[in-house]
């Protein structure tokens, strides 16, 4: 069952005529005869989970925004996309920009923002363009503005470009940057819905999120609750990418199976060249990368699910996360040690600076990986890098710190003989890879 | 401070107030970005101080505030970049998927290594962290655009394309 991207491949589905004449914006018209109240009980009652990676209920987020009398609010949409693996929001804003705005426009009236702004990375410079067009095709028809369908309702609804920072995912960063500051995030409390952009009142939320709000109202928060498993209800956006045959964004159902994702033809449709399954970052870089056989099936040899409880089914020990559903696939001939080098200096590179832990052993860990992936490590190497994420992890303002110190925790964790291999055959280490090794794709191999 | 080189055409300036007037009134740093944006597609690619201190100037902002985002933010460049900047994400899916393979190319084909630009001012390569093109990788940002699931052909024709003016950046 589709409810985004059921109709991504109509012709002109980007432009407001076929968006519409396809039941665009009914959404709009059922939820401006609500109350406010009301539409944030039906949001409650979807179950819906942020779907930027954190997974916090989005009607319990609304439910906390401060209303003092006389201060504007505002909705802040998180377009600022930037989690490695991750480019399902790239995908909608692109391709159905008008379904984003529909759900802006009812968000925004239930948490009474009159100016809700589109955060968007700077990288996606092309998309504001679409965006903007979207806005005035809504506009031109009554969607938007002033005195929206004649209810009294005014909302203007602006697209801000960021500048490259990782950082302004994180929502106070956001609000800092919003405000045309470094992407500094803020010590929390007061939280934004207390205090956001400009000290008001303030929700981020993000681009799949906002757009879910359109099918919640369009078939009512009970029914949207009653598709999926568990605490995962509904349908969530995938973007898989790394060895696979057919990289994209996918729009799957809770109780689709791991394997059936990456090997069933109407999915990823397998991995290239015949190769094996390794390992697999299933929720975009920063959660905790799991090997093949950890992967297919829980610990407890049960068939693994694409869904949050599935996924994280037995912790950080044998578990790992949904987070924004950037999906990572390594083949065999992938190398553990250099992938973990290149996310660590990702996080070094997108560290802001404010907390030691982050700004410092970011860059430490980044060190001690390239001198182990270029023969240059000791065995002590391993436990020092244990050591400095350990002391990252829970440390630093924000969820940064923890987002770096988690792949590396990880990468030790389940593939320590890889990197002891590069420890002790330096030489050959640079001449190949390890290989598959125990990691095992239980398809083929039965694991020891 | 007072450069008179150093000014926006009519046109941009409307942009400016444009893009100031989304903002709750005095709230015009809120602006900044955008307009940071603006300034360096204007001036050259790049954001030289007198240019920085210009923005300051529009927006009544001390210039202190305008230097502390733009050495924050990996789009802004505050030192000179050739026409064309290819930023070649090297993150691990487009790693995985051979971006070390294509920068390399690049830099032998250009002679040029990360972060440096060819004599002729024509070309600068970046290598930069994930652009959120994982799917389609290995890809490179050149000016408002991805160029996705490069080769080392690929590469040839948008070298090429960028030496004979063809190639749209923005």
């Amino acid at each position: 069952m589709k409810l985004l991207l059921e109709n991504a491949h109509i012709e002109g589905i980007r432009y407001f005529e076929a968006y519409r004449k396809n039941g665009g914006y009914r959404s709009v018209e059922k939820a401006l005869k609500m109350t406010p109240d009301e539409i944030v009980e039906e949001v409650k009652k979807s179950g819906l989970r942020g779907r930027g990676g954190a997974g916090f209920p989005t009607g319990l987020k609304w439910s906390f925004l401060a209303k003092p009398e006389g201060v504007p609010r505002h909705l802040v949409c998180n377009a600022d996309e930037s989690e490695p693996g991750t480019f399902k929001d790239r995908y909608l804003m692109e391709f159905l920009p008008h379904l984003l705005i529909e759900g802006l426009i009812v968000s925004s009236f239930a948490l009474g923002s009159n100016a809700t702004y589109i955060y968007i990375r700077g990288e996606y410079a092309w998309i504001p363009d679409i965006l903007e067009q979207a806005i005035q095709e809504a506009k031109n028809n009554g969607f938007l503005g002033k005195n929206i369908l004649g209810t009294g309702f005014d909302l203007e609804i602006y697209v801000h470009r960021g500048a490259g920072a990782y950082i302004c995912g994180e929502e106070t960063a956001l609000i800092e940057s919003l405000e045309g500051k470094r992407g500094n995030p803020r010590i929390k409390p007061p939280f934004p819905a207390v205090q956001g952009v400009w000290m008001r009142p303030t929700v981020v939320n993000n681009v799949e999120t906002l757009a879910t709000i359109v099918p919640i109202i369009n078939m009512g928060g009970e029914a949207y609750g009653n598709i999926g498993v568990g605490k995962s209800t509904g349908t969530k956006l995938i973007s898989a990418c790394g060895n696979l045959n057919k990289p994209g964004v996918y729009e799957i159902p809770f109780d689709l199976s791991v394997e059936d994702f990456i090997y069933s033809d109407e999915w990823c449709g397998g991995i290239p060249n015949g190769k094996r399954l390794k390992a697999c970052i299933p929720g975009g870089s920063s959660v905790p990368i799991v090997p093949a056989n950890l992967l297919l099936k829980t610990a407890k040899g049960e068939t693994r699910y694409m869904n949050y409880e599935s996924l994280s089914d037995g912790g950080f020990q044998t578990g790992t996360m949904l987070g924004s559903g950037g999906f990572i696939v390594l083949d065999e001939d992938q190398c553990v040690v250099k992938h973990t080098m290149t996310l660590a200096h990702f996080y070094m590179h997108e560290s802001c600076g404010q907390c030691s832990p982050c700004r410092e052993g970011t860059g430490w860990m980044w060190r001690i990986l390239k001198n182990i992936e270029n023969g240059k490590g000791k065995m002590e190497d391993i436990d020092l890098l244990w050591d400095v994420q350990r002391r990252i992890e829970g440390n630093t303002i924000c969820p940064l710190g923890d987002a770096a110190a988690w792949p590396v925790a990880a990468a030790i964790r389940h593939f320590r003989d890889e990197f002891e291999w590069h420890v002790l055959n330096p030489e050959e280490a640079q001449q190949r890879n390890y290989g598959i090794a125990h990691y095992a794709d239980p398809r083929e191999v039965p694991v020891a | 401070m007072a450069n008179t080189d150093i000014q926006f055409s009519g046109e941009a300036l409307e942009k400016v107030k444009e893009i100031i007037a989304r903002y709750p009134e005095g709230k015009q740093k809120s602006a900044l970005i955008p307009v940071l944006h603006l300034a360096q597609g204007t001036f050259g690619g790049w954001l030289d101080v007198p240019v920085m201190d210009y923005v300051a100037s529009l927006l009544d902002i001390k210039p202190i505030e305008v230097y502390e985002v733009a050495t924050f933010y990996t789009m802004f460049n505050t030192k000179p970049v050739g026409k064309y900047v290819f930023e070649v994400c090297k993150t691990g899916p487009c790693m995985i998927n051979g971006s070390d393979d294509i920068i390399k190319y690049i830099e032998d084909k250009l002679g040029i290594k990360p972060g440096e630009t060819t004599p002729d001012g024509l070309f600068t390569l970046k290598p930069a962290e994930c652009l959120g093109a994982c799917g389609y990788a290995p890809m490179m940002q050149l000016g408002k655009y991805y160029k996705e699931h490069l080769t080392r052909e690929k590469v040839d024709e948008i070298i090429e394309q960028c030496r004979s003016g063809n190639m749209k950046i923005d």
